[in-house]
């Protein structure tokens, strides 16, 4: 349905009176069969909007092609407008127009007629529980309500192939289980293949078939939540002993786990098959005499998965991006020191 | 080409129903000629004699038609850069819509606005004591329409183009400043000294006013018809291709 091969975007900025360029999307590689449900991930000004944005038309490539829905985004730009359906990051509604309106001439825009349009519109108002907020103008809606009436857009003709930019920000919680309903629907009833981008890793894991994952205009893997999870040097197992018991503990934790770090009575360490070796675990360590006051397992976050592949948690790439601060090469060694686990063993030593 | 007419009314209704909700704009913007056809008339009365001409609101009328059409047009693209901060103008770019109709809709309402002025203007010059050829009234409306929706395409284009209100006002007064000055709109051109009528051959809007002018009197013959006319429909094709190729691009 899509694939895309050295996609390039670059922006001129000016700052002052020195001109910058920011290369957004920087040689970004895809394949999305068709029926599949992708997840976009990245931090903040990864490139995901402009990746999307090239793929639905709107900006052209600097460099690259793409064809989606089997057309060409360039030469046969008409073409994929027409098989497609965008719901961008800013959503695109006028604040002092009536959003069913907005919805009709969205739809009519798609060649539908007036009748089909209102009878879809009006469904969708319902699906996504618009009720009663057809002649109500977006700026007197909540933030959640407008970025529902911006699902409504770019669903109003049926898509069989849909880019979502963020779709769930500003949505409560009994929303968003509702749009991810409704997204799961869209698969299932209308074979729909559906690309969208979240910051919830949460989201992309339960809504996702495969997990694509942006950092710095490049893509940095693209596997199956489970694949990229085991890609993280395995799950994490934690374990609470006494207090003199803790370095027999880690001893022992070191012959099955990697990276074993101590804070203050917990112990723990990365293991590639939990479930196999922890049984053996535990009776080494009941053998050596420790007393095991609990023992957790976790199963590995995207944000683990992240922290490997790029050497930067995903909180920090976000707050990299926000001050705008250069990225230099050494900043891999400079970020796992701040990561979450090392700052915990700072604490013990 | 039906989709293409089709599309563009969708695009036309919806911008003339945003318009009409909030008429304050379409209100000062009829009310504009009638205050200098009432407040600028009246002085120009004692001075006709001197330029030839006979009727002073024959004169004027037509002056103040083509202002009407460059001027009232040339703001048309404020509205569209806050049409594209709210991601409208992206939302109706990501559909199959022409992009020629995206920009003709949005030209259609100025057109629109821009003949409802016309009317009112040319109906109080009539009551003041305009004595034009009413088959010239009707050609002049034409060509002044044209270069309404020159004006009107251009300023689109070059809200997309900037995408910033700031940007876009300092440029507008830069253009329009030399056209109002250079046109002849107020007093004829053939007033002023050689050197400055010289500098105002350059100046399309003159030719376009002119032309004017002469189809109000009804002189076909002269070539001044002709020439505005020729004026108006080229800064026409241009401005839409300028506009439709925005409308194309728009890189951010
Ligand atoms: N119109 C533009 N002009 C200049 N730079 C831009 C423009 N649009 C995006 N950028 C830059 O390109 C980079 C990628 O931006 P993009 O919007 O694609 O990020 P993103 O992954 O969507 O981020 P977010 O999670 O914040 O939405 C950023 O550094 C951003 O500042
Ligand atoms: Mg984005």
């Amino acid at each position: 349905m899509i694939r895309a091969r050295g996609l390039v975007q670059t922006f001129q900025t000016k700052v002052g009176k020195e001109k910058k360029e920011v290369r957004a999307v920087d040689g970004v590689d895809l394949d999305v069969a068709e029926g599949e449900v992708v997840g976009f991930l990245g931090p903040n000004g990864a490139g995901k909007t402009t990746t999307l944005r090239m793929l639905t038309t709107l900006l052209r490539p600097d460099a690259g092609t793409a064809t989606v829905a089997g057309y060409d985004v360039v030469r046969e730009s008409v073409q994929v407008r027409r098989s497609i359906g965008y719901v961008s990051q800013a959503g695109g509604v006028s604040s002092s127009a009536r959003a069913g309106e907005e919805v009709m001439d969205h739809g009519m825009l798609y060649g539908l007629s007036r009748a089909q349009v209102e009878k879809r519109g009006k469904e969708l108002f319902t699906q996504l529980q618009l009720d009663g907020l057809w002649e109500r103008m977006p700026k007197n809606m909540s933030g959640g309500q407008k970025r529902r009436l911006d699902i409504v857009m770019g669903l109003i003709h049926d898509p069989t192939l849909v880019f979502l930019d963020e779709p769930t920000t500003g949505l409560d919680p009994q929303a968003r289980a509702n749009l991810w309903e409704h997204i799961a629907r869209l698969r299932s009833e209308r074979g729909a293949t559906v690309f969208l981008t979240t910051h919830y890793l949460d989201e992309a894991d339960a809504l996702s078939d495969r997990i694509v994952i942006i950092d710095q205009g490049r893509i940095v893997a693209s596997d199956t939540s489970d694949n990229l999870k085991a890609q993280v040097s395995g799950d994490l197992v934690t374990l609470e002993v006494a207090a003199d018991h803790v370095t027999v503990a880690a001893e022992k934790l070191a012959t099955v786990a990697q990276s074993v770090r101590t804070s203050g009575t917990q112990v723990s360490g990365r293991v590639a098959r939990a479930g196999r070796v922890v049984p053996g675990l535990l009776r080494d360590v009941e053998a050596a005499g420790v007393a095991l006051e609990s023992i957790e397992v976790h199963r590995p976050t995207l944000d683990d998965v992240f922290l490997t592949l790029t050497g930067r948690s995903l909180r920090d790439a976000e707050s990299e991006a926000g001050s705008e601060s250069e990225v230099g090469p050494d900043s891999e060694s400079a970020a796992q020191t701040t990561s979450a686990d090392q700052a915990r063993e700072d604490v013990s030593a | 080409m039906s989709t293409f007419f089709r599309e563009t009314y969708i695009v036309f209704r919806r911008q003339l129903r945003m318009n009409l909700r909030n008429p304050a704009w379409v209100i000062i913007g009829a009310l504009q000629p009638i205050l200098y056809l009432l407040l600028f008339g009246p002085l120009l009365k004692p001075l006709v004699g001197q330029f030839g001409a006979t009727n002073a609101y024959t004169f004027l009328v037509p002056g103040l038609l083509v202002q009407l059409g460059m001027f009232g047009a040339f703001f048309a693209g404020f509205g569209l850069i806050a049409e594209w901060r709210e991601g409208v103008v992206e939302a109706e770019r990501v559909t199959p819509a022409s992009r020629t109709a995206l920009l003709m809709g949005r030209l259609l309402r100025d057109l629109l606005q821009l003949l409802v002025q016309a009317m009112i203007l040319i109906a109080l010059g009539t009551a003041m004591g305009m004595r034009p050829s009413w088959g010239g009234v009707v050609a002049g409306v034409g060509i002044t329409v044209l270069v309404g929706g020159a004006c009107a395409a251009a300023s689109n284009a070059l809200a997309l183009t900037t995408k910033s209100e700031d940007v876009m006002a300092p440029v507008i007064n830069m253009v329009m400043m030399p056209v109002l000055l250079l046109s002849g709109i107020m007093l004829p051109m053939t007033l002023g000294p050689a050197w400055l009528e010289r500098i105002s051959d350059f100046m399309p809007f003159r030719w376009i006013v002119d032309g004017v002018r002469s189809s109000f009197v009804g002189d076909f013959a002269a070539s001044g018809v002709m020439w505005g006319t020729a004026w108006a429909l080229a800064l026409f094709a241009l401005a839409v291709w300028w506009g439709t190729a925005t409308f194309r691009k728009e890189n951010a």
